[in-house]
């Protein structure tokens, strides 16, 4: 797929984000907008996702065996998870509005409790995420399917033992058939990573531990394009892969940028309009 | 006499090794885990038949709950196995997200449950177990009696669809049902005929008491004992008809009275058919250190006190 057509699917995304958390008053944008490109980078290019063959529409089956799968680990970005699952084709992108109101299928953080098509495990207490996604490959090299899992945690999350216990384990078992995300944003609730539980080097600390380490500058799309095929390059030689992802808060709303302040406060009306004057509405707001 | 008799005594979890070596070669799809105790578990014939299908995880046991649901997405029954305290209470909310709320085919397979694991202490015994899992909306909760019965409800339990949490112990205890029996989930085994009382046992504390209607008997009272090997679900029918009858009961259990079997049971009769209860279980303390049996019987878990609890709930009557 063409940059500039990634580009366009993920304003629109962007603006699901921001009218979905002002919808419901609550919930996500600043990691879900900084994580925006990577989602749709992998699901609208780099996965192989299994298709209806009467009308190359995407069919969800929650075992995944011969299609590539994504878990997001920090469920908290959900409305960019959803927004990208619906614009897929997975479910109606109307179904967007219900996101975190009573009887909805979009829970405030994912879970296939409702039966949402693409989302096969909860998320949302930290740091199981890995663990789920190295169990999937594991899963999958059983059943001689050579898909791939993906796999994306925050920066924050790094915090949570059983993250590492994972980054141990997946090393020790060969598990080369998986790619994993840090969204390196340098934010937590609290503040600044740095300042509140400082990760210093993920790179050294996920080498040390036998994984292979790639960086992409996670608002460029461009760049992801190629991190992506690089990383999946890398597959097959008996280390899983951990791209190390910078990218911005609130990307892609000027003033959402640069802070943490938009973690987890959703957009009043009048700043829900001067962030939607800066997104272009590509495919049409549901 | 009691009409149950045992030729060997064998431990539970020898009873879980078993089931899974029956499993190795049955079922190609269950796989198992253990966080650094495959003696503890018995599972040298699981890994030895196919250890393609086993994994190691090391001394990591939420990360062991996370590959098991992970495996279990990918179409397989993943055995996740370790002592008790550390596949209940240390990992309780990755078997809460991960396994429970997200509807995963996911088996907790635990030994060492309860106070007889012995010298270990505290630390290893916990108490806690049953009422953590049967919290969870949707686990099922199996604590068989002996040998033949965890080797039967550990292939039972991978015949069915769900998060399953199964305890077994250390100990060598009688071995006295049949072997390969039918396992069914949710359905107790009533094993004596009684008028007077009803003991309602789970675990090691089934065969205490058989032994306590022994003692019962020599006093001329008929005590009906029914194995609730699974407690959730539980069987509620079998509760009632036999409650219906006898008007008075006792739980026993290895565990605390607090969120154990006997809680369950209060439970249902208050809406049902209130009756006087009494308790055979641990009462809001930790275990210690010592010998299997003088622990049973410094807590109270053994036939003279089932005996006891049930000639209380009598004259209660």
């Amino acid at each position: 797929m063409q940059t500039q057509e990634l580009i366009s699917i993920a304003s629109q995304v962007r603006r699901d984000i921001l009218r979905m958390v002002h919808g419901c008053q609550s919930g996500h944008p600043g990691g879900s907008l900084g994580c925006t490109d990577l989602l749709v980078g992998l699901y609208f290019e780099a996965m192989n996702l299994k298709l209806n063959s009467s009308n190359d529409q995407v069919v969800f089956n929650m075992s995944g065996l011969g299609e590539d799968v994504f878990f997001l680990s920090n469920g908290h970005i959900s409305p960019v998870l959803y927004s990208v699952l619906a614009r897929k084709g997975y479910f109606p992108v109307k179904e967007l509005s219900t996101f975190r109101k009573i009887n909805s299928r979009l829970q405030g953080h994912p879970t296939p409790h409702e039966h949402l098509e693409g989302i096969r495990i909860a998320s949302g207490s930290l740091g199981q995420g890995l663990s789920v996604a190295i169990g999937v490959a594991q899963a999958k090299k059983l059943n001689n399917d050579s898909s791939v899992v993906y796999c994306l945690m925050g920066d924050g999350e790094q915090n949570e033992g059983q993250v590492w216990e994972a980054a141990m384990y997946a090393p020790h078992h060969k598990v080369d058939n998986l790619i994993a995300f840090i969204d390196v944003n340098g934010q937590q609730i609290d503040g600044p990573t740095e300042k509140i539980m400082n990760n210093r080097d993920l790179q050294m600390k996920y080498e040390a531990f036998g994984w292979k380490v790639l960086h992409v500058d996670g608002n460029d799309m461009a760049e992801l394009q190629k991190c992506l095929k690089d990383a999946k390059n890398l597959l097959g030689n008996e280390t899983p892969i951990m791209v190390l992802m910078k990218s911005e808060m609130g990307a892609g709303v000027d003033f959402m940028m640069g802070s943490h302040k938009w973690h987890g406060v959703a957009p009043n009306d009048l700043q829900l309009e001067e962030a939607l004057n800066q997104l272009s509405e590509t495919l049409g707001d549901y | 006499m009691s009409i149950y008799t045992y030729e060997t005594k064998k431990d539970t979890r020898s009873g879980f090794g078993a089931g899974m070596e029956y499993l190795s070669l049955t079922n190609p799809k269950v796989v198992a885990l253990c966080a650094d105790l495959i003696g503890s578990l018995k599972l040298e014939p699981f890994i030895k038949n196919c250890p393609e299908r086993f994994f190691q995880t090391g001394i990591a046991e939420a990360n062991m709950i996370g590959i098991a649901a992970g495996l279990s997405i990918g179409g397989y029954i993943p055995f996740a196995t370790t002592f008790a305290n550390f596949g209940t209470g240390r990992v309780y909310d990755q078997i809460r997200q991960s396994v429970a709320y997200s509807g995963k085919n996911v088996k907790i397979a635990c030994s060492h449950a309860g106070l007889t694991l012995g010298e270990d202490g505290a630390t290893h015994q916990i108490l806690e177990d049953i009422g953590l899992m049967k919290m969870l909306p949707g686990m099922v909760v199996i604590n068989p009696c002996d040998y033949n019965q965890t080797k039967a409800a550990t292939i039972a339990v991978a015949n069915y669809t769900g998060p399953v949490y199964l305890r077994f112990g250390r100990p060598v205890v009688p071995v006295f049902t049949p072997e390969d029996q039918e396992f069914i989930i949710g359905k107790a085994i009533k094993l004596i005929e009684g008028s007077d009382v009803s003991i309602f046992a789970t675990g090691h504390l089934v065969w205490e008491s058989i032994l306590a209607a022994d003692m019962l008997k020599e006093k001329g009272i008929h005590a009906e004992v029914i194995n609730i090997h699974t407690i959730k679900p539980l069987d509620t029918q079998a509760i009632l008809e036999s409650v219906g009858k006898t008007r008075c009961f006792v739980s026993a259990e290895e565990h605390q009275i607090n969120g154990g079997l006997g809680d369950s049971i209060a439970q249902f009769l208050a809406t049902t058919m209130p009756l006087p209860q009494e308790f055979v279980g641990v009462n809001d303390s930790f275990g210690e250190s010592g010998k299997p049996a003088d622990l049973m019987d410094k807590y109270g878990l053994n036939a003279v006190s089932i005996a006891e609890k049930a000639l209380k709930a009598i004259s209660r009557k």
